[in-house]
């Protein structure tokens, strides 16, 4: 709670600042009437000041903030007697380490502390209360500090508003690149893990193996205590729900983003297209429910109704849903692609006495083709990153199989499996979902640089 | 077509010739299309009717009502609680502590005097709520006076009763006694003779299931007899290939010979077996057939007399009479006259479902007492989650998302409006604007559980940001609504006119003025627009928030943003894992809410775009 | 007030405000709108494009074997009216047309006309060249497949070869028949245009405007093509341009706001016209 306490003072701070920098303004310039004598407007040098007050506090803050219990807890196990720590894998020594951490704010710790564990806590207890204090003092010295060079520099010639308009500038900058920290953050972390993982599984067993069973024992001398790694079978389970989800979407949703844009009366598509786009809206996580609890029974049941055995986790029902959850998706995309084709074409057709039909088969549709592809690549690699839908309705077991009625699992969902419940952070289970996620990014990234660029060479065709 | 042959056709002959198959292709073409919409339509009924049919019933709630004695022995029998000078931290643990549960169970036992037994006690205090001894604390400790005196409450009912109540455990149906019915005695092992055939309906339903299970039975019978005749063929066919075979092949066949052996001793010990179960069957449809009473079973439907105020469930019957076992103690053993006694068929069977016969005599008991009925379900939108599914309730998952979307909002618009308005209108076309017009349009089709990965190596595990709190839900959640804002805060900046630019620019405002002043108010509804849909977007989202550690099981309401907490979306899919009947029509109802607010949310969307829209 | 009057009184050619409103009653047609051997006959034709009047009692007859040019200031109505000789107006949801239009005796404009054989004998070539994105062989095999017209690949490429022959492209393509027809230039694409138009062996062609968008040798090109081309077809050509309807045309109509003012031999209404805005418009006083 301190820590807000703190932002609101410094915040506060800041409002102070900018009274203090405009009426200094206002008063070097001999009062409200030698405005003009100055640069900028008053309020320039007022935001001026109050960012010099402000922002490097706010920054002292936030490295304090994320550095400060890293620090104590280095000290506090540094400080530990060593008959302690003796022996200890550092997984012991961060469970000592918060029993200690709760026995000093009051928490609930396992068994009866020693007295060691309770000098240690009484030592952290310390520590935090220093720490503030030192915060505290720390941030306030910080924003006096930038009060004062800020309020030096001060005088009638200062072009305030150049240095504000810079600064801001910069924030904007700053907030552009996010999107570049984004994407360099994704490939660092699933970089950086599945290197690790690659020390301890050779590569070419995790993309060519066909054998997948992560489930390590916890202690390293029980049996079976290296799990098989070969990610074919989820990348054949993925491939096979997608392309089922995909043998949905495209057809439904091309032919109905024709019929709504070359057919359909305009009270039809001003209702139906809004209420198709209801799906796009939905959360996948209800389109896991509905194929868990709705379709995969449904299907299981008509598969026994004409004798055939449908797994109740089948892939056919997570990938039927996932195609629904696409149709939207695809027609949006058709649609936009089916209007971008110029009129003349269609009026060429027609002039050759072609039908609505034909023009579109052979005309709309040839020269749609570039941009309907790119589009269908977006859904490929949309269906392929979905995940609740097959977390909800697709197995866990990884099975190496083309049968739709039977259950595989996916990229996915095993990315959730290994990574929810305990977890060690770099067992090889865990590593395994960053593996996985590399995948998962580089061939979604791959589909996606390819997409965007054909559907923009499509637009630029026809602009 | 004689033309052709005749003289050479002019083209627009074969134009007309060719327009009715032409005409069918366009008829079969535009089909087609209109099928493709429909089913898309009918996908979204399909979801929402299965959706709302499922969880409108979670908005109610079955209700007991009992004469509670909140006893001071039970509850406070040192009397700690109603001391006046008892410390409020004291009284808080000592309510804690308190027994609430024995006087929900003996108010519960008072209606049914006549249960005895382990199992049946249980089974009877399996009716009410682990709730209900909350329900009596929270009141207790409101006014602690309440110790001691007698209150006719109305407490919480088991999911399952709740789910029987909803007609969601097994139909009933209820038929009026034609004729009097004279019960042989009030309690125990009892025959109940009747006037008239009043019983035909039990009969006729279990020999219906009788007869349904003989044909399966012989079914089965022919299918084995089949399997039988294939084996020993096979057989013969390897004796015979044994004949002329050199003796490795020989080796070959015997192993097969073997196996063929060893199934059809399997087969045949089945085919014996079910040909006993099918000989009794068929033994006792001929004793049915000759008068002899019909035994009912778990595994068909269940029948019941309620009769003279209790209960008998019937375990043989003809069409005039039946022996039962009484579940409930009949006021007395006099003849009941027509009409004013009931013949109860629960269609599940017994097997099949939670509740037993017994249960469900009380609870058809208290439903004819008026002691039961379904109420607004306040619960679900009080409680957190519980792994009880009538105790469990969104109020802990709509607040963490709440907290989730304000920081997302506080994270992401001002971080996308910024990026929007320099990437817009001050960067210079360089490769560095390139690569991030490229990083921006690649992240908006990023799968989203990419980002929940960045976020536990890098936000948690590096920054050290506490987990399964809404403060890391929000972080992942702004990188992955940030494009969608972007994109569409870019396209509210493009629909401004130069003009406006150049106007403000033209009476000497520097161009971050020109921005602040002028362009981003008329851009400003735009980016609201795409705000609220990438808001959307944020709230339904789950997958990332799974590796965050999001799904942690949270029972109490999170207090701030760096309480572990879950969100809405969360708890439907920690939810609908779970088995119990109950939580499915809360998972329902849980996702009719989510998709309420994001109804709202898009409508906002749409009213903001229509009341500000301008042409320029 | 009597714009007939006013008419003869202005025959020196002054222009005014009035001539211009665009809500003047209509005053007929001057010249003669029939012709010899008629092909198609028009009659009385409006159109509307929802409240706005876009052609006002337009009767015009195209005859065989020769060219009818209309001319007229932009926005006249001379492409609407082109339009409705296939009916290619259906494709504007808010035109509806009035009166009556007749190919070789057939009214067209019959609600239960079939447009798809209208189509195929009144064929149309376009302003802007819209070959097909598909290649040269391709974009003229296109009508002979849709309407069945041929049964044999080696038809097909007999048609071809005489399609492109007559739109003289058959000697600069016959070596490229399977690139794209989009990577012709200008004057080759619309002549492709042309090719595919004759592929389906239309009764008439329209041609709106075909030369706009071509230089003036691609234009000079077309211009001998339409000369020949008239020996087997009618051709209504719309053209914004005086020299080309006096160059390719026998007979000339002007349009001006939506009126069909003056019909005549193309000499005629060149050298005398009697109407003083088709002498305005001729002389190039406007345009």
């Amino acid at each position: 709670m301190s820590q807000f306490l703190l932002l609101a003072v410094v915040l506060a701070a800041m409002a102070f600042a900018f009274q203090v920098g405009r009426n200094r303004a206002i008063r070097t310039a001999g009062g409200p009437t030698g405005i003009k004598d100055l640069h900028s407007l008053p309020a320039y040098y007022g935001w001026y000041v109050a960012i010099w007050a402000g922002l490097p506090a706010l920054l002292v803050l936030l490295a304090w903030v994320g550095l400060e219990e890293r620090i104590i807890t280095l000290l506090l196990v540094q400080g530990l007697p060593p008959s302690l720590t003796e022996g200890l894998s550092d997984g012991r020594v961060g469970l000592l380490v918060n029993d200690i951490k709760n026995l000093a704010t009051g928490g609930i710790t396992s068994g009866d502390p020693t007295p060691a564990v309770q000098a240690a806590a009484e030592r952290y207890r310390r520590w935090l209360g220093i720490a503030d204090a030192a915060r505290w003092a720390l941030v306030l010295v910080v924003v006096l500090g930038g009060l004062s060079v800020a309020w030096r520099r001060l005088s009638p010639a200062f072009r305030a508003r150049n240095r504000v308009e810079a600064t801001l500038l910069g924030i904007l900058v700053l907030f552009s690149s996010i999107a570049i920290l984004t994407t360099l953050g994704i490939v660092l972390s699933v970089l950086f893990e599945s290197v690790l993982f690659f020390q301890r599984v050779p590569w070419t067993e995790f993309l060519f193996g066909t054998q997948w069973s992560p489930q390590i024992a916890l202690r390293a001398d029980q049996v079976g205590a290296s799990g098989a790694f070969g990610a074919v079978p989820l990348f054949t389970g993925t491939l096979l729900i997608s392309a089922i989800a995909m043998l949905i979407a495209v057809p439904i949703g091309l032919l109905s983003a024709i019929y709504l844009s070359e057919y359909a009366a305009p009270r039809l598509r001003a209702w139906s297209k809004p209420t198709l786009e209801v799906l796009a809206g939905i959360p996948t996580v209800v389109y896991g429910f509905f194929a868990a609890l709705t379709v995969a029974p449904f299907m299981r049941e008509l598969g026994e109704s004409i004798g055939l055995d449908v797994a109740s986790e089948s892939a056919l029902a997570a990938g039927a849903v996932m195609g629904i959850m696409i149709i939207p998706f695809v027609s949006s995309l058709s649609d936009d692609v089916i209007n971008a084709v110029p009129q003349s074409l269609r009026d060429g057709s027609y002039a050759l006495g072609a039908t609505q039909a034909e023009t579109i088969k052979r005309v709309i549709l040839p020269a749609a083709l570039p941009g309907i592809v790119g589009g269908v690549l977006l859904a490929v690699s949309r269906a392929i990153g979905e995940t609740m839908i097959v977390v909800m309705a697709a197995g866990l077991a990884a099975n190496l199989t083309a049968n739709p009625l039977e259950s595989v699992t996916t990229v996915t969902v095993q990315i959730v499996t290994l990574l929810t419940g305990d977890q060690e952070f770099d067992s090889a289970k865990t590593l395994a979902a960053f593996a996985l996620g590399l995948t998962l990014f580089a061939v979604t990234l791959t589909l996606n640089v390819i997409a965007l660029h054909i559907v923009r060479k499509y637009r630029e065709q026809y602009e | 077509m004689n033309s052709t042959a005749t003289a050479p056709r002019r083209p627009i002959d074969i134009v007309n010739a060719s327009l009715k198959r032409r005409y069918g292709a366009e008829r079969r073409f535009r089909w087609l299309g209109l099928i493709a919409v429909m089913l898309g339509l009918g996908f979204v009924a399909l979801l929402l009717v299965s959706i709302v049919s499922k969880g409108y019933t979670a908005f109610w709630q079955t209700y007991i009502q009992l004469p509670v004695t909140l006893s001071a022995a039970d509850i406070d029998p040192k009397g700690v609680i109603t001391a006046a000078d008892t410390a409020a931290e004291t009284r808080r643990k000592a309510l804690v502590r308190a027994n609430f549960r024995t006087p929900v169970r003996d108010a519960l036992r008072a209606q049914f005097p006549d249960v005895s037994g382990r199992t049946d006690r249980r089974a009877l205090n399996a009716l009410i709520s682990g709730g209900a001894a909350l329900q009596l604390r929270h009141l207790v400790s409101e006014d602690p006076a309440l110790i001691g005196t007698e209150q006719t409450l109305w407490l919480v009912a088991d999911d399952d009763v709740d789910m029987f109540m909803k007609g969601r455990s097994t139909p009933i149906d209820e038929q009026p006694g034609a004729g009097e019915a004279r019960p042989s005695a009030a309690t125990g092992d009892i025959t109940l003779t009747a006037a008239a055939d009043d019983f035909t309906r039990i009969t006729t339903s279990v020999r219906g299931f009788l007869e349904r299970r003989t044909e399966r039975l012989d079914r089965d019978i022919a299918r084995l007899e089949r399997i039988l005749a294939d084996l020993a063929g096979e057989g013969a066919q390897i004796s015979a290939a044994m004949d002329d075979a050199d003796a490795a092949a020989r080796d070959r066949l015997e192993d097969r010979a073997a196996r063929v052996d060893d199934r059809s001793g399997q087969i045949a010990r089945k085919l014996e077996r079910t040909r006993g179960e099918r000989e009794a069957l068929g033994a006792r449809l001929a004793a049915a057939a000759a008068g002899e009473p019909l035994a009912l079973s778990d595994e068909m439907p269940s029948f019941m007399v309620a009769i003279n105020g209790g209960m008998v469930k019937v375990q043989e019957a003809t069409a005039d009479r039946l022996s039962g076992t009484v579940v409930s103690t009949l006021a007395s053993a006099d003849p009941a006259p027509p009409g004013t006694w009931r013949l109860l068929e629960l269609r599940t069977p017994e097997d099949d479902r939670r509740l037993s016969d017994r249960q469900v005599a009380w609870i058809w008991q208290l439903e004819q007492r008026g002691l039961i009925e379904q109420r607004f379900n306040t619960l679900f939108f009080t409680n957190g989650t519980s792994r009880e599914p009538e105790l469990a309730g969104i109020a802990a998952a709509l607040v963490g998302s709440f907290y989730t979307l304000v920081l997302t909002l506080l994270f992401s618009f001002p971080i996308a409006v910024g990026a929007a308005l320099y990437l817009e209108e001050f960067a210079p076309k360089n490769r560095f604007t390139d690569l991030i017009e490229v990083n921006i349009n690649n992240l908006a089709a990023v799968p989203s559980i990419v980002f929940g990965l960045l976020g536990l190596a890098v936000f948690i595990n590096v920054f050290g940001v506490p987990r399964s709190t809404p403060l890391v839900a929000a972080m992942v959640l702004t990188l992955m609504t940030l494009p969608t804002i972007i994109i569409a805060s870019r396209a509210a900046l493009k629909a401004v006119p130069p003009s406006i630019r150049e106007a403000a620019l033209g009476v000497g405002a520097s161009p971050l003025q020109t921005q602040f002043h002028h362009v981003l108010p008329l851009a400003l509804p735009g980016m609201l627009t795409g705000t609220i849909i990438g808001m959307a977007q944020a709230l339904g989202e789950t997958a990332p928030l799974l590796m965050i550690g999001l799904i942690a099981f949270i029972v109490d309401i999170p207090g701030g943003l760096t309480d572990p907490a879950t969100v809405l979306p969360v708890q439907i899919f920690m939810w609908a894992d779970s088995p119990e009947r109950g939580f499915v029509e809360r998972t329902s109802a849980a996702i009719m809410i989510l998709l309420a607010f994001l109804v709202l949310m898009n409508l906002a969307a749409v009213l903001l775009r229509r009341r500000f829209e301008r042409r320029w | 007030m009597s714009t007939t009057a006013e008419a003869i009184d202005t025959n020196t050619g002054n222009l005014r405000a009035a001539d211009f409103d665009g809500e003047r009653a209509f005053e007929g047609t001057l010249g003669d709108i029939t012709t010899r051997e008629p092909r198609m006959e028009c009659r009385a034709v409006n159109v509307w494009y929802d409240a706005n009047h876009a052609i006002r009692e337009v009767s015009l007859d195209i005859g065989k074997h020769e060219v009818v040019a209309m001319i007229g200031p932009s926005g006249c109505g001379k492409s609407t009216f082109l339009r409705c000789l296939n009916r290619m107006n259906d494709t504007i949801p808010a035109a509806r047309v009035t009166g009556s239009i007749k190919l070789d005796g057939r009214e067209v404009l019959d609600r239960g006309i079939d447009v798809v054989p209208l189509r195929a004998q009144v064929g149309m070539v376009f302003q802007k060249p819209n070959p097909f994105p598909k290649s040269i062989y391709e974009n003229i095999a296109y009508g002979p497949r849709i309407h069945g017209l041929v049964n044999h690949k080696s038809e097909l490429d007999e048609l071809v070869e005489t399609s492109l022959k007559r739109a003289g492209l058959w000697n600069e393509v016959k070596d490229r028949l399977g690139q794209p027809g989009t990577g012709l230039s200008g004057g080759q694409q619309q002549r492709l245009c042309i090719a595919r138009t004759i592929a389906v062996s239309p009764e008439v062609i329209l041609m709106d405007e075909p030369c706009s968008a071509l230089d003036p040798i691609a234009t000079a090109v077309i211009e001998e093509l339409i000369a020949e081309l008239k020996q087997d077809y009618s051709i209504a050509i719309v053209t914004h341009s005086m020299q080309q309807a006096a160059r390719v045309s026998e007979r000339t109509a002007y349009f001006h706001l939506g009126d069909l003012l003056e019909v005549g031999a193309t000499a005629q209404i060149f050298e005398d016209p009697q109407h003083h805005l088709t002498r305005a418009y001729v002389t190039g006083r406007f345009g």
